[in-house]
């Protein structure tokens, strides 16, 4: 570990990760500091969906990536939910055949030795910030509309009491009053001390809820900075925030 | 046929047709969880019933020195890969677990063989025995195989299979065995006579479904093999390592092969290479449910089962030949079925 003035939760240095010969991300550095919620924007194709899932350990990527101090090049997808880093893929992967209630519990998996106790009173918090998914509790989850499965994706990643948690497009296909909860519960997360590395379409809500922001574009970032900083600047205004700021 | 005859085929075709269900159960969880095609699924029976014979006999089975090659090569592996990855202080209780547990066993069979003579025993050290063999094999040959084709495992599966019928031949030898019955009671019910050593096999693999299904729908390491089986990446981003699950399902299916063979071999002669037709019984049953459906697969596999038994009543010569016909219509309607599905997607 680099001796540094506080060292970050996550370190990524130099990601290349590429799908058979062509390479999708082309050298990204990027860090997360505890306690903080960084976001990741870029157009269609610009490789976010890919720095996550290599970020998880679901692809091979050639760099540096550093979790809590500890390289995690060696270290497979489930030992890196066990280390307290959790992902909400773009393609949700929730178990169809199963009931709400399954798929919440399974998602406290690796916190099996937990008391159960504990258990049932992280179920009712989840239960309390979707009351929908109470009421759909034994329902098979493939039944549940899209915006439920939304919820139910980002409670079974909640279940697992992560350290760092990378959500792929949390607003994907929901009504906007529901885009406003999603956000708002992003922001309570920080205060219990979760950190999220948020990936959104909607860059105006990411921006707002996020205190540091990455453009990615084709494969590199091509800008970061303070998220306030970001939302000012002309070129952002200009391809990410022009069309929302007419729609709004 | 009279009433009497038909009366009895039946019930060793549900006799068979519970244990078939059994196994079929076990192949489709394995199939879900592992993509294997567990050949080897009735050499587990076959290993069960062998072994519990030599027990009965007095014999240290010669199985132990297969479960002690086994667990000796499965921690070597282990050994390594724990100081490949820097973990040099888990090297010790990987090694005592793997190749105690083998020496403890064995020792236990010493002391405890000439002491008692109860079948109750012996069933439970054939248990402790064989079990174990299921996941040190997919340790050994499928996890390392974990990311290949269906193909490349069910061809390792095959090969599994004849390795252990060779260790079979020449740990038991090539003479038949049966066990000694449960019980030789008889008890009788109208006209009916029934044989307890089959109330006991549909009894106990009654039991067996049960649990399975329990352990499915309440316990968390059921649902999460479920998991693996249902959504693979789902399950791993939750924690669920596929090796564990995969070694789960083979220890499932080795106590579900065992327990099978435990009933079967007072009722049935077994040699060292009778696992192979069993299995494929089983299998049978299993295609009737796609490798998918449980109920389906149970039910195809008493199907199986009864279709043997009055098979064997009309022409007994092509008492096998009747059965694994039976896959060809399942394997056409199946591949309708799917073809509908497709075309729906
Ligand atoms: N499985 C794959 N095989 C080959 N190429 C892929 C694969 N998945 C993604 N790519 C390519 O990698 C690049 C980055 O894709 P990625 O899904 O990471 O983009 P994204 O930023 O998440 O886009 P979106 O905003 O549309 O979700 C794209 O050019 C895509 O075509
Ligand atoms: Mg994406």
């Amino acid at each position: 570990m680099k001796p540094t003035t506080r060292s970050p939760l996550l370190a990524v240095d130099d990601l290349h990760v590429a799908y058979g010969k062509v390479e999708a991300l082309h050298g990204v550095s990027l860090r997360i500091d505890a306690g903080r919620i960084v976001s990741v924007i870029g157009p269609n194709g610009a490789g976010k969906t890919t720095l996550l899932s290599a970020l998880m350990g679901l692809l091979p990527a050639r760099g540096e990536v550093h979790f809590r101090g500890e390289a995690q090049a060696r270290i497979a997808v489930e030992q890196r939910v066990g280390q307290g880093l959790c992902l909400v893929p773009e393609s949700r992967e929730l178990w169809s055949e199963m009931s709400v209630e399954d798929n919440l519990r399974l998602g406290a998996f690796h916190r099996s030795r937990a008391r159960a106790a504990e258990l049932r009173a992280d179920l009712d918090e989840v239960y309390a910030l979707f009351p929908r998914l109470r009421e759909r509790l034994r329902q098979a989850a493939g039944t549940l509309s899209g915006g439920e499965r939304q919820m139910l994706a980002l409670g079974r990643a909640l279940m697992g009491r992560p350290q760092l948690l990378m959500l792929d497009e949390p607003s994907l296909g929901l009504a906007p009053k529901i885009v406003r909860e999603i956000f708002h519960i992003i922001a309570t997360l920080r205060s219990r001390g979760v950190s999220i590395l948020l990936v959104e379409q909607n860059a105006r809500a990411a921006l707002q809820v996020s205190d540091y922001g990455y453009v990615l574009e084709t494969g590199r970032v091509v800008l970061e900075g303070d998220s306030r900083v970001l939302a000012n600047d002309p070129r952002i205004v200009e391809s990410y925030l022009g069309l929302a700021k007419k729609a709004a | 046929m009279t009433f009497d005859i038909a009366i009895l085929l039946t019930q060793d075709g549900l006799t068979n047709g519970a244990l078939y269900a059994l196994l079929a159960l076990a192949l489709v969880l394995v199939f879900a969880v592992t993509r294997v095609i567990f050949i080897p699924q009735g050499d587990f029976v076959v290993l069960g019933a062998l072994t519990l014979a030599s027990l009965q006999a007095g014999h240290l089975p010669p199985t132990l020195y297969l479960l002690l090659a086994l667990g000796g090569a499965v921690g070597l592996i282990d050994a390594v890969a724990c100081l490949r990855s820097g973990r040099a202080h888990a090297v010790g209780r990987v090694l005592l677990i793997e190749l105690g547990y083998p020496l403890a066993l064995w020792a236990l069979c010493h002391w405890l063989l000439p002491l008692s003579q109860s079948l109750w025993l012996h069933a439970l050290l054939t248990l402790a025995i064989v079990v174990p063999l299921g996941p040190s094999l997919y340790r050994l040959v499928f996890q390392p195989l974990a990311q290949s084709s269906v193909l490349v495992l069910l061809i390792a599966a095959i090969a599994v299979h004849f390795a252990l019928v060779g260790l079979n031949l020449l740990g038991f030898g090539p003479e038949g065995v049966r066990t000694a019955a449960f019980s030789d009671a008889v008890f009788e019910i109208g006209s009916m006579f029934i044989a307890s050593q089959n109330l006991w096999i549909v009894l106990v693999s009654a039991v067996l479904i049960v649990a399975l299904y329990l352990f499915f729908e309440r316990a968390l390491y059921g649902k999460a093999l479920l998991a693996t089986a249902f959504n693979r990446t789902g399950a791993r981003l939750v924690g669920i390592s596929p090796d564990l699950a995969g070694r789960l399902s083979f220890a499932v299916a080795a106590l579900v092969g065992t327990v099978a063979g435990i009933l079967m071999g007072p009722i049935t002669t077994l040699y060292y290479d009778s696992g192979f037709l069993i299995g494929l019984k089983g299998f049978v049953g299993a295609i009737v449910g796609g490798l998918a459906s449980y109920p389906l697969a149970a039910g195809g596999a008493l199907l199986v089962g009864l279709l043997e038994s009055g098979s064997a009543f009309y022409a007994s010569a092509f008492k096998e030949v009747i059965v694994f016909t039976l896959i060809i219509p399942v394997l056409l309607w199946r591949s309708l079925k799917s073809h509908d599905r497709g075309s729906e997607e």
